[in-house]
């Protein structure tokens, strides 16, 4: 049965079984490669998107509960890729092979919409779901610092 | 046993004959690669369009380490242009044209270093001649500056852009002949420059090999026996081709014998292949799989069987001596005291985040491969040779990978894409899954050291005996295995034996950062602390008196064997160095007045390898229930006169020390031949809450620049391991930490 999707603000059908794991619908069916599969058990935040506003793992996810709620994948967090935690990724140059940073940048996007001036107690909470198997985890803080900084905008969509 | 200098060479020697002795004496042959390879040329590299834009291209392979930034920049100096200016691109697999296009061995650096900077400077020389031609005016009145050639005389100018299609034109200089910039007036190298793909990584653009998309493309998923090399007796296969989306079902026989020694590539692992519409499916397609296997020989190896085994040999005499110099048993017994321990690490899985895939198009009897290979050459031959095709036949773009750190040394995942295509009429993507990727990794092998060392009434050392039992038979250790004659303290003790024993393994192992080495340093720098505090003395202090030997002489064969003749060569750890790191690290920790108390205590530890040298100290807190935490981590290194991307550099330091915290706690162990971890649960990484403060400083001496992928990475695990006695009391000998009564708080 086809199911209503939002992404990245753009409503679209797909006609995958209900249980599909919404990562494989956003890589394989839209084509949003940014989002990335490393555990398929939702203990690496590699697939973390943002749904309904909230930090999920998308390889744990069906599509079928995707349904009805906004999704923003790393394509859709600004229009420009100057959203703040990306700006100051790249101010920091946090990433290494950078397989997991899409992860880590949602998760620090939905972080900042609820904590917009994280302590480090508040972001190895947030954070600690998310692996880095190169260890970049001392520029993810520092960049998350830098984004708090320079101002998060309160909802990102 | 092979007896050649540490799992480095190990892996070039497979890699490419000789290259890693090359490496370290003519660097510019070593880029060159095997054979009488034509030069390196300028026009090869750099490309000037008449707009101005200036592509250079990176030869390497990148999976993280910073290789399209760092070689780049070596390039775009000499020829003297503005970074912002500088587009790189990815070079595609062409050693003819690139010289040697591998990233393993932190050898980049070495091998680029100055042949980089020459083909810059080579390109450089065209530009001004272009110009000097164009202006009838000598070569030598002509200079440059930001991507300009300018005449003073006259006044006159341009860009190169405009004189780029003429220089292109031009004979291109003998690399040896170009003149190179004094370092003091470097622009770009010594200056941090962003990674040249962060801006698309943090977009979230299709950069990995998992991303790659072709129309029309297939998706593959590979079932394989819970048993290395298992082989597929019976399947519901014609059930499976009904499934949803499944377009093929194929049986992989593989070329796997099991032996006592398994090669580096042994040939594919037998396995079903199921191709389908999506991954997803192909996964699916999976679990409604039934298949009869044919476990064989491997199926009677367990962690407990290896652990027995290693206990019977350390007790036998041993099997190899790798070296020996004075009479260690009797130094031993006149020794005021003697120290034994024994030591024992496990397998560890590389467990890169991407996992292994590759994507494949066979078309009219050509085939075209997205690799994600740091040995993409080797990993073109694996293929010609497994599918019985010609190496020109194969068209190798090599597309960013999402970690390898060893792993993608090895080209078993891209063979199998490649067979997968020529059985299909379909571009296909393959994929692994994460417990495919833990459970057929080419592990770390694990290993047994039983030490012996002896102390003087003045509590200096007097003997060191080192009996490592490893894997393999009796002529190859396993890849990752392998133990140099000049593996540290070795030299430094005035009576020292390096014996090896090994038992068989029918598994695949290989190079894991800094293969050998982030094993070796934890037993030799732990058991150096377990001395110190026997002797009552500093364990600093007492490792710069062991440094302040006068080291037992090298024979040629043992120099032959490190790669070194020359008394200036890097191959050979130099004492002063690191002594250096050592003392610059005690002081940017206050190592002197570290306080002590119980339940947090510091440990200090070092090591050569790569090239490069790295002393670091840990300040770690244990609690009631053993759960440690490591609260800061201090760094210093050593790798030459010149680090050429700073931040890049400091991120490979933080990056080292979290994975060897990783190390600590992981272990992969067999029961009946099966592999008992299967993802990130039980084969942890370090998270976010266990990262440390980590400071990292440089040394920087007169030395050619050389890597930093890999000697980062020893020392962290004996820092903290000899940290945790400095708060405990409690000597950690067995890794991982749990199997010490020790875990990550």
């Amino acid at each position: 049965m086809p199911l209503k999707l939002t992404v990245n603000n753009v409503v679209t059908t797909v006609d995958v079984p209900p249980d599909t794991p919404l990562l494989w619908v956003l890589r394989d069916v839209l084509n949003f490669k940014g989002t990335k599969y490393g555990c398929g058990m939702g203990v690496c935040g590699a697939c973390t998107v943002l749904l309904g506003g909230q930090a999920v793992r998308s390889c744990m996810t069906h599509v079928s509960a995707a349904a009805g709620e906004p999704i923003t994948t790393i394509e859709g967090l600004s229009p420009d890729g100057l959203h703040p935690v990306q700006v100051a990724w790249e101010a920091v140059d946090v990433p290494q092979c950078g397989y997991c940073q899409a992860g880590q940048i949602m998760s620090a996007a939905a972080l900042l919409q609820h904590t917009p001036h994280p302590t480090d107690a508040e972001i190895d909470t947030a954070m600690s779901g998310n692996l880095c198997r190169c260890g970049t985890y001392p520029r993810i803080r520092q960049a998350i610092h830098e984004a708090a900084a320079a101002g998060a905008p309160a909802r990102a969509k | 046993m092979r007896m050649n200098r540490r799992s480095f060479l190990q892996l070039t020697a497979l890699a490419g004959g000789g290259l890693a002795l090359d490496l370290y004496r003519s660097p510019l042959a070593a880029a060159q690669g095997p054979g009488t390879p034509p030069d390196l040329t300028p026009q090869a590299f750099i490309h000037i369009a008449a707009d101005g834009q200036v592509t250079i291209m990176a030869r390497a392979s990148e999976s993280g380490q910073g290789m399209r930034n760092m070689l780049p920049m070596l390039i775009a100096e000499e020829l003297d242009v503005d970074w912002k200016d500088v587009r790189v691109q990815q070079a595609e697999l062409d050693e003819k044209k690139y010289g040697r296009q591998f990233s393993g061995g932190s050898a980049n650096t070495p091998m680029g270093w100055e042949p980089m900077r020459r083909v810059g400077a080579a390109g450089r020389q065209l530009l001004i001649a272009a110009a000097a031609q164009t202006w009838g005016v000598p070569v030598a009145e002509c200079t440059t500056q930001s991507g300009r050639v300018l005449h003073a005389t006259s006044g006159r100018s341009a860009s190169y852009g405009e004189l780029g299609a003429k220089a292109a034109a031009l004979p291109a200089p003998a690399l040896s002949s170009v003149k190179l910039k004094d370092p003091k007036d470097y622009r770009i190298i010594g200056h941090s420059q962003t990674g040249v793909d962060t801006h698309a990584i943090v977009t979230g653009k299709p950069l990995f090999g998992i991303d790659v998309t072709l129309p029309g493309m297939l998706y593959a998923s590979i079932e394989k026996a819970p048993v290395f090399a298992g082989k597929v007796k019976t399947a519901n296969i014609d059930q499976i081709k009904t499934l949803p989306g499944v377009r093929h079902v194929l049986v992989i026989d593989g070329g796997i014998t099991p032996a006592a020694f398994t090669p580096w590539e042994p040939g594919m692992e037998p396995g079903i292949a199921i191709v389908a519409d999506t991954w997803w499916q192909a996964q699916q397609a999976r679990k409604q799989l039934k298949v009869d296997w044919d476990l064989g020989p491997a199926a009677t190896q367990s962690t407990e069987g290896f652990k027995k085994r290693a206990e019977e040999l350390l007790k036998a005499p041993p099997g190899t001596t790798v070296r020996k110099y004075g009479d260690v048993d009797a130094a031993l017994k006149s020794s005021a005291k003697v120290v034994e321990a024994t030591y024992q690490y496990p397998f560890i899985a590389h467990v890169t985040l991407e996992p292994q895939g590759a994507t494949a198009h066979w078309k009219d009897g050509k085939l075209e491969m997205w690799s994600t290979s740091t040995l993409p050459a080797e990993g073109r031959g694996l293929v010609a040779k497994t599918l019985g095709i010609q190496e020109s036949d194969i068209t190798t773009h090599m597309v960013r990978a999402g970690g390898s750190f060893g792993r993608r040394l090895q080209n078993d995942y891209l063979v199998e894409a490649a067979w997968i295509a020529k059985h299909i009429d379909a571009p296909v993507k393959l994929l692994w899954s994460r417990e495919d990727d833990v459970a057929h990794d080419p592990f770390r092998p694990g290993g047994t050291v039983g030490l012996k060392g002896g102390l003087d009434a003045q509590g200096k050392i007097t003997a060191w005996r080192h009996h490592f039992v490893t894997f393999g038979d009796e002529k190859h250790s396993t890849s990752g295995g392998g133990i140099g004659a000049d593996t540290y303290p070795s030299g430094f003790p005035p009576a020292y034996a390096l014996y090896t024993s090994a038992q068989p393994l029918m598994l695949r192992t290989g190079a894991m950062r800094a293969p050998g080495d982030n094993a070796y340093c934890w037993v030799a720098q732990s058991f150096l602390d377990e001395l110190a505090d026997a002797a009552g003395r500093d364990p600093l202090e007492f490792q710069l008196d062991l440094l302040s030997n006068t080291r037992s002489p090298w024979s040629a064969s043992q120099l032959d064997a490190v790669g070194d003749h020359e008394p200036s060569g890097q191959s050979v750890l130099i004492p002063e160095r690191f002594k250096g790191v050592l003392e610059l690290v005690a002081e940017k920790s206050g190592w002197a007045h570290r306080s002590k108390e119980r339940g947090r205590g510091m440990g200090i530890a070092a090591w050569f390898c790569h090239l490069g040298y790295f002393a670091e100290v840990a300040d770690v807190s244990v609690d009631k229930d053993n759960k440690v935490t490591v609260n800061h981590v201090w760094a210093a290194g050593d790798v030459g006169s010149q680090i050429i991307n700073p931040a890049a550099a400091e991120s490979m330091g933080f990056g080292g020390i979290m994975e060897g915290m990783g190390h600590l706690a992981q272990e992969i162990t067999l029961v009946d031949g099966k592999i008992q971890q299967s993802n990130f649960h039980n084969h942890p990484l370090m998270r976010m809450r266990q990262t440390p403060k980590i400071e990292v400083y440089w040394r920087k001496t007169d030395y050619a620049p050389t890597g930093l992928g890999e000697p980062t990475l020893p020392p962290i695990l004996p820092a903290v391991g000899n940290a945790i006695f400095a708060a405990t009391g409690k000597r950690i000998r067995t890794l991982p930490l749990q199997r010490s009564g020790f875990s990550w708080a």
